[in-house]
């Protein structure tokens, strides 16, 4: 049951190589180009640009095939590989391990002579032979970007597996976004620029996964965040959307805060370099000081809380939905909400130093992934609107692939970022077809029953909720799994397993989150498309609820071709896509099968920018455990709602007299729910506990900004501890201010969205993040206004005034002086011409 | 030398000419006034230097008293016309109207 | 044709405009049509010789004061006619040959009341020749006058054609920028009669001297500490009312709320940058020691400004208004990149100063398009611009974008270098007290998202309010707007995506205005020592100094 995986065995790395790794910055420049073509020539073009976008999306999609291709094959080649050392730090292959004696063709002769003149062939073991297998170097190639004061920007592209996976887990879900919105947005206002924007989102969600350094990073990052406001924001007529377009904008910016200092911090602890690679190398070979990334990876965190939609600065994703179904699906599910993910991934080294992972049993990363897993999966189940429902749960999913780089569990996390954007897109665009369908996505009031109506659109929406619930053979049974066996404490019942650590909180927090998450999907598959259809008797009296334009309220029919075949693909994804990483050893199927998506995407820690982590025994027990974990899951919601609640009406939603309504402790509990945990109150600021949540929040910032101060390299947290503690209050009250201020904008929106809505409890589910938001920002403009006319205009520019005013009062008493009479002038004159005599006789 | 009788007579001419200046309304006779004023100080000049050509300096007062007898004419010239324009324009010449210098 | 521009170049482009401004004055103000032809065709004729002066600019050299000219001008006072150009000069310069321009263009699809376009070309005309001057001269008296020549149009351009409250305004804006400048004055003159000119690298021929290039190369040095800091104190007031730093920006939102918009967008664009330029060209190169024994107080004032601008901003509900609080705000992360007293934030603190000039210039304009269409800024009256006017609202929400620092517009390459900047300031500076900067500086950031998405949200999104629902004098960007605004915006995206355009010009004149000049050219690095052995360090030059002066 040992997974040890080649690249592991080895001790050396190879350089990899091949065209479109080293041209990879065509990719993202192919869907720059777009962009610009889109803008200026969109509106000319017979599909107002549309076309433009597909072609450019679906060839960068092949490219990405191609570029995934060499990457394998020179993995392959390099597992074949027999390794030659040319200088301390420079293995080429010499020969392929399979006898055939080939010389790696992109090896130099020269460089392959010199290996053979010399012949230093590295002894694996010793009494092996030469070492059979290498690990592969990432593929880099950069250009200066500009230079100043001695410290060299480089741009370029740097391409391994991880990269290899996003690109095309982003090229796949645009293309198939691009095609479905074809449909989706037809006749939208701005069709056009809707592709526009869906163009450069991709090109610089792309762009960011090829970042070759830290500041490129930075860049993508805020490019996306930009994308992700303007197609949010895309119906911004209604104040509602774009109060969510700037709450995400806004509560991404607080994040981003972090984002700026953390990689300024890992700049100058690395000796000034961006560089991906090195930052990672020195981390790892604990060059760079551990209080420094310790520092460094908490401000990081703080960036990929806001935009990977980690508790509890997450609020801002369930309002995101604001956006067009396909952007949600898109941006809010399958790439721009992962850019978090993975970016602890990209510099996992930082972090798994930094943050102490190897060995320990807690820690911030797996403890805020378990806390928001668990926390998104809760909120699931009380959402009436089905893209909320979605909402809440890739928050829970993003908080279980954090988990999972929290715990060291690294391919886990990334397998699962990889098979939830299939089946997440694929629920999104489900629910975008169905209420295409019914012009809404309230599930209580407007759905039910669907399955009658729409087919093949409820075949692979069940098909993806059963991915998302984890129930095999499905993708998401497969990663889910691999995370939960990674955590490490399943070893207490069964042996000694290889994992990093004893996190055997998480376990149980992810084992919690697989039973919520089975039961909501199934609570939305039987409000959603079982019982009976509730839409129809609204179009009497209830108009308001949607704002679209169709007068005609005929039986709910289903979609278009381009967009169930999305849908097909999706699901045929979904469904396949997990055999990719079958744990190793399984049903003793040989090496070359299992465990493939690991072997081709994990960088091999012989390439030196990855940290030596272990990979935990696949474990029989806990995968049957998990299983009947998530169908007690299943169950329960079945048995309420496909049996109870469906015998006593199969109109309705909930059970009259159910148990909520029964006893006050889950009454209590589910009010909870539906306030969000009073997060966005907190935000608003509508409660007193608000104003103490965000200033909480503040100073959990600050503490971490803030002793960024007191250190430098050789001092260690001690010291710095004191000012780092008064920092950490001090930019707590601002960021408090901050979020205040910008919430108070975001909180009109969450209660535009809610009132309407006929739950009277509803309001507060919204207060919790945004009220207290709300609040402290209203609460920072009054102090900004009274500072603005008190002391800026009262103090300061009073000052001023008082200047200028106190002299022309004196000129004014001067005036009176001058009375235009000659006579009175003479007077004086003679008077003076006395006075001056006198004086005069009496000095002489 | 009879220096103090032609200083008393200046400082007599002296103070008519200043009360003439302070007091009177019409301008002509303001104008009169301050020749009155620049007579009295000729005649200082004057006796000042036929004083000191008698002790044996060389102050020659009288180049000034020249200078002022050409100033106080061009004076009257341009004080007489100004006071032709206020008549002119207000129809009076009581200085006591005249304040357009006023503040 | 070379010789010619050495000789004459700069004296040439820095006059033309005075030339034009002379003919207009001599055709009778009815003629509206030559005057503006002629006032355009002056400022293109600069602009067109500033670019000859760029093509034949020596960029390996960029270090070096090039084109340089120095006559006998008042020999009383051993002040010379001198100019120059070097890397700092360059790109400010061409700002200001560029923008002038496009406002010209720009004010003639939206000529403000007073009509009179003879008086106001040609007080813009004089302007430029200020401008120009200011940051060509290399002479303290010289860029004096040109400082000075600049306060005069602008007053009269707020005063005559500026909003309902522009005479309080046009006189604040004018004493207060006068009060900074007596300061200043006093602090030149001090320097002319305790440095001595000729211990200097760029040695000048009397002891009292007004050479900049000597000031700057250790004249200074044998000033003692105290009187050091006194005059770098009035040169800190002098330049950072200009700025506008706080707490010296009071006159600012006034000035720029009442300005007419070409008035509001050469202030921004140019004007101010002549506080920081005087920074980066006079305070710092010449005192150093004081500049790093001042450079706690600007980091902190620079910080301040950056809360206090964007809380400001957050309180206005005038546009223009928030836009000038911006103003505040941006300045603030240019003196913050200053105050570290290292190559790189200077560097970052020039492209800050060209891409403030450009992004807020540009939304100055579109401001005052706003303005000629709604009547009104208020901004809990206006909304859906979006809807009424698609391209204009668009190009607001660029110019808002690039303002609030989004990367790959010019913006961001302003504000990001200063806070990685602030993270490491010259050694004889306290580290933590900067990093301690820095945090505050990223916090500025998000307000800054915070109040243009808020400002952008109010006035372009959403649905017209009623009371402009039906305006048909509410119409897209017309053809004066696209040519003034096309040039800005294409810089913007240019400079964003290569920044290294201005960087390369700026590194080496930066590198060069920081080095600490020790006795017979030899560089001291007092600079780049810890705080007690860099002041040690400047004692030791200005006794050597001092002692090889005496002989």
């Amino acid at each position: 049951m040992t997974s040890l995986l080649a690249a592991e065995e080895a001790s050396a790395a190879i350089q990899a190589g091949g065209f479109f790794l080293e041209n990879v910055w065509i990719i993202p420049a192919i869907m720059a180009t777009s962009f610009a073509c889109i803008l200026f020539f969109g509106k000319r073009l017979p599909k107002g640009g549309s076309e433009i976008g597909i072609a450019a999306v679906l060839i960068c999609f092949l490219l990405s095939l191609v570029t995934a291709g060499q990457w394998i094959s020179e993995v392959n080649r390099a597992d074949n590989c027999v390794v030659a050392q040319l200088s301390e730090d420079k293995y080429i292959c010499a020969a392929s391990a399979d006898g055939a004696g080939e010389f790696a063709s992109a090896v130099g002769s020269a460089g392959s002579a010199v290996a053979a003149e010399n012949d230093v062939l590295v002894d694996a073991e010793g009494d092996e032979g030469p070492a059979k297998g290498a690990g592969l170097k990432p593929v880099i190639s950069n250009r200066t970007w500009w230079s100043n004061g001695g410290i060299n920007f480089t741009v370029g592209t740097m391409v391994d597996g991880l990269t290899v996976a996003l690109l095309v887990v982003v090229s796949l879900v645009s293309t198939l976004v691009h095609i479905y919105s074809t449909d989706y947005v037809a006749g939208d206002r701005r069709f056009t620029h809707y592709f526009a924007f869906l163009s450069l989102f991709t090109a610089a969600m792309l762009f960011f996964v090829t970042a070759e350094n830290i500041l490129q990073m930075i860049v993508g990052w805020e490019l996306v965040g930009v994308c992700s406001f303007a197609l949010i924001g895309h119906w911004w007529e209604d104040q509602s959307n774009s109060d969510a377009a700037l709450k995400a904008f806004l509560t991404n910016r607080v994040g981003d805060m972090g984002l700026l200092i953390g990689m300024i911090i890992l700049f100058f602890a690395s000796g000034e370099t961006w560089s991906i690679v090195d930052i990672n190398k020195l981390a790892i070979e604990h060059t760079t000081s551990h209080t420094l990334l310790l520092i460094a990876s908490l401000c990081l965190l703080a960036a990929v809380m806001s935009k990977s939609g980690q508790f509890f600065l997450h609020t801002w994703l369930p309002d995101a939905m604001a956006g067009p179904t396909p952007v949600s699906a898109l941006i809010h599910a399958a790439t721009m909400v992962v850019a978090g993910i993975y970016l602890v991934a990209r510099l996992y080294g930082v972090f798994f130093e930094g943050l102490s992972i190897a060995g320990s049993s807690l820690n911030a990363l797996a403890l805020i992934g378990g806390i928001t897993t668990l926390v998104g999966a809760s909120l699931a189940f009380v959402q009436d609107d089905i893209k909320k429902v979605l909402a809440y749960s890739t928050i829970s999913q993003l908080g279980y692939m954090a988990l999972a780089l929290g715990v060291g569990a690294w391919t886990a996390a990334i397998f699962h970022l990889f098979t939830h954007a299939f089946f997440k897109a694929l629920l999104f665009l489900g629910a975008g077809s169905v209420s295409h369908s019914v012009h809404s996505f309230n599930m209580k009031t407007h759905m039910g029953g669907m399955r009658k109506f729409m087919p093949t659109t409820y075949k692979t929406f069940l098909i993806g909720s059963i991915a998302l619930a984890g129930l095999p053979p499905l993708a998401g049974f497969w990663s889910k799994d691999e995370i939960l066996v990674g955590t490490g404490g399943w070893g207490f019942f069964e042996g000694k397993p290889h994992s990093n650590g004893a996190y055997t909180v998480m376990l149980v927090m992810g084992m919690l989150t697989a039973a919520m998450t089975a039961a909501y999907m199934t609570r939305v598959m039987y409000l959603t498309f079982f019982g009976e259809f509730r839409g129809g008797h609204h179009d009497d009296h209830d108009d308001h609820g949607h704002d679209d334009a169709h007068a005609h309220h005929g039986d709910p029919h289903e979609s278009g071709p381009r967009i169930l075949w999305p849908l097909r693909i999706l699901a045929f994804l979904a469904v396949t896509v997990g055999f990719l990483n079958l744990p190793p050893g399984f049903l003793g199927l040989p090496k070359g099968i299992t465990e493939r998506f690991g072997h081709y995407v994990e960088p091999s820690s012989a390439a030196k920018y990855f940290p030596k982590i272990n990979h935990a025994d696949p474990s029989w027990s806990l995968a049957i455990f998990s299983t009947i974990v998530v169908s007690l899951g299943v169950a329960a919601a079945y048995f309420y709602y496909f049996v109870r609640v469906n015998r006593q009406n199969p109109a309705g939603t909930e059970l009259v007299g159910g148990p909520t309504s029964r006893f006050g402790l889950l009454r209590a509990g589910h009010t909870m729910l539906k306030n969000n945990y009073y997060l966005d109150h907190i935000y608003d600021g509508g409660a007193p506990v608000g104003a103490a949540g965000a200033t909480a929040v503040g100073a959990l910032f600050g503490v971490a900004a803030g002793s960024a101060l007191g250190f430098s390299l050789d001092n260690g947290l001690d010291q710095s501890f004191v000012p780092s503690l008064i920092w950490g209050i001090v930019l707590g009250g601002s960021v408090f201010a901050i979020v205040s201020t910008a919430l108070r904008t975001g909180v009109g929106a969450a209660t535009f969205v809610k009132r309407p809505l006929a739950w009277a409890t509803n309001w507060t589910h919204e207060n919790v993040l945004d009220a207290a938001v709300d609040q402290v920002g209203i609460r920072s403009v009054q102090a900004a206004e009274v500072v603005y006319t008190r002391i800026d205009q009262g103090v300061i520019d009073g000052t001023v005034n008082a200047a200028g005013s106190g002299s022309s009062g004196i000129g004014g008493e001067l005036r009176r002086m001058t009375t235009g009479k000659v006579q009175q002038y003479a007077t004086v004159m003679f008077a003076g011409a006395i006075v001056l005599a006198g004086l005069l006789i009496i000095v002489i | 030398m009879y220096l103090v009788q032609f200083l008393l007579l200046s400082s007599v001419l002296f103070c008519i000419g200043v009360y003439g200046v302070l007091v009177r309304r019409n301008a002509v006779l303001v104008l009169m006034s301050i020749e009155l004023i620049l007579n009295a100080v000729n005649i200082n000049f004057v006796a000042f230097g036929a004083y000191n050509r008698e002790l044996g300096a060389a102050i020659p007062g009288e180049v000034f008293a020249l200078f002022i007898i050409a100033v106080a004419a061009a004076e009257v010239g341009v004080g007489l016309a100004m006071v032709l324009t206020i008549y002119r324009n207000r129809k009076s010449i009581d200085i006591h109207e005249v304040d357009l210098l006023k503040g | 044709m070379e010789a010619f521009l050495d000789d004459w170049g700069l004296t040439l482009v820095t006059f033309t405009p005075l030339i034009g401004a002379l003919v207009m004055m001599a055709v009778p103000k009815e003629n509206e049509s030559f005057h503006k032809m002629v006032a355009l065709g002056t400022t293109l004729v600069a602009a067109f010789l500033g670019a000859l002066l760029l093509v034949n600019f020596d960029f390996d050299a960029a270090g070096e004061l090039q084109y340089v000219v120095d006559k006998s001008w008042i020999d009383v006072i051993n002040s010379r006619y001198i100019v120059g150009l070097d890397g700092i000069s360059l790109p400010l310069l061409l700002l200001s040959l560029g923008v002038v321009p496009l406002c010209m263009i720009y004010s003639f699809g939206h000529f403000p009341e007073p009509h009179n376009p003879k008086t106001f070309l040609s007080l813009i005309l004089v302007l430029e020749t200020g401008m120009l001057g200011s940051f060509i001269a290399q002479d303290l008296i010289l860029f004096f006058v040109f400082f000075e020549v600049v306060l005069l149009p602008m007053f009269f351009l707020i005063g005559v054609w500026g909003g309902d409250d522009r005479r309080y305004a046009s006189l604040k804006f004018f004493l207060y920028t006068l009060f900074g400048s007596a300061l200043m004055l006093i602090s030149f003159l001090a320097l002319f009669f305790l440095s001595d000119g000729t211990v200097a690298t760029e040695a000048a021929p009397t002891v009292n001297t007004f050479d900049m290039r000597a000031l700057s190369t250790g004249a200074t040095s044998v000033i003692a500490r105290g009187a050091q800091l006194w005059i770098f104190g009035g040169m800190f007031i002098g330049f950072g009312v200009k700025v506008p730093m706080f707490p010296f920006h009071t006159w600012l939102p006034d000035a720029h709320t009442q300005a007419p918009t070409v008035g509001s967008v050469i202030l921004a664009a140019v004007l101010l940058k002549l506080g920081t330029y005087g920074f980066v060209r006079i305070a710092i190169p010449f005192l150093p020691e004081a500049a790093a024994a001042w450079a706690p107080v600007i980091g902190l004032l620079a910080v301040i400004g950056i809360i206090y601008g964007a809380l400001g901003c957050l309180a206005q509900s005038d546009m223009k208004r928030l836009i000038a609080f911006s103003s505040v705000a941006h300045m603030g992360f240019v003196m913050l990149g200053i105050s570290t007293l290292t190559d790189f934030g200077i560097n970052a603190a020039v492209f800050g100063m060209v891409s403030h000039g450009l992004i807020t210039g540009m939304l100055f304009f579109v401001a005052g398009s706003m303005k000629d269409r709604y009547h009104t800024l208020d901004m809990t009256r206006l909304g859906g611009l979006l809807v009424q006017a698609p391209k204009m609202g668009w190009i607001l929400g660029f110019a808002s974008m690039a303002s609030l620092g989004l990367p790959g517009l010019a913006g961001f390459w302003g504000e990001f270098p200063a806070i990685l900047a602030a993270y490491n300031p010259a050694e004889i500076l306290s580290a933590n007290v900067w990093r301690a900067y820095m945090i505050v500086a990223a916090l500025g950031t998000v307000l800054a998202a915070g109040y243009l998405l808020w400002m952008l949200q109010k006035t372009a999104f959403g649905t017209p309010t009623e009371e402009f629902e039906h305006d048909p004098h509410i119409n897209d960007v017309n053809r004066f707007e696209w040519i003034s605004w096309s040039p800005l915006l294409i810089l913007i995206v240019v400079f964003g995506f290569y920044p290294n355009l201005i960087f390369d010009l700026t590194d080496p004149a930066v590198i060069k205005s920081l080095q600490v000049e020790g006795l017979g050219g030899a560089a001291g690095d007092c600079l780049s020592l810890a705080k007690a052995a860099g002041e040690q360090c400047f004692a030791d030059l200005r006794d050597a100094v001092g002692s090889a002066a005496g002989n």
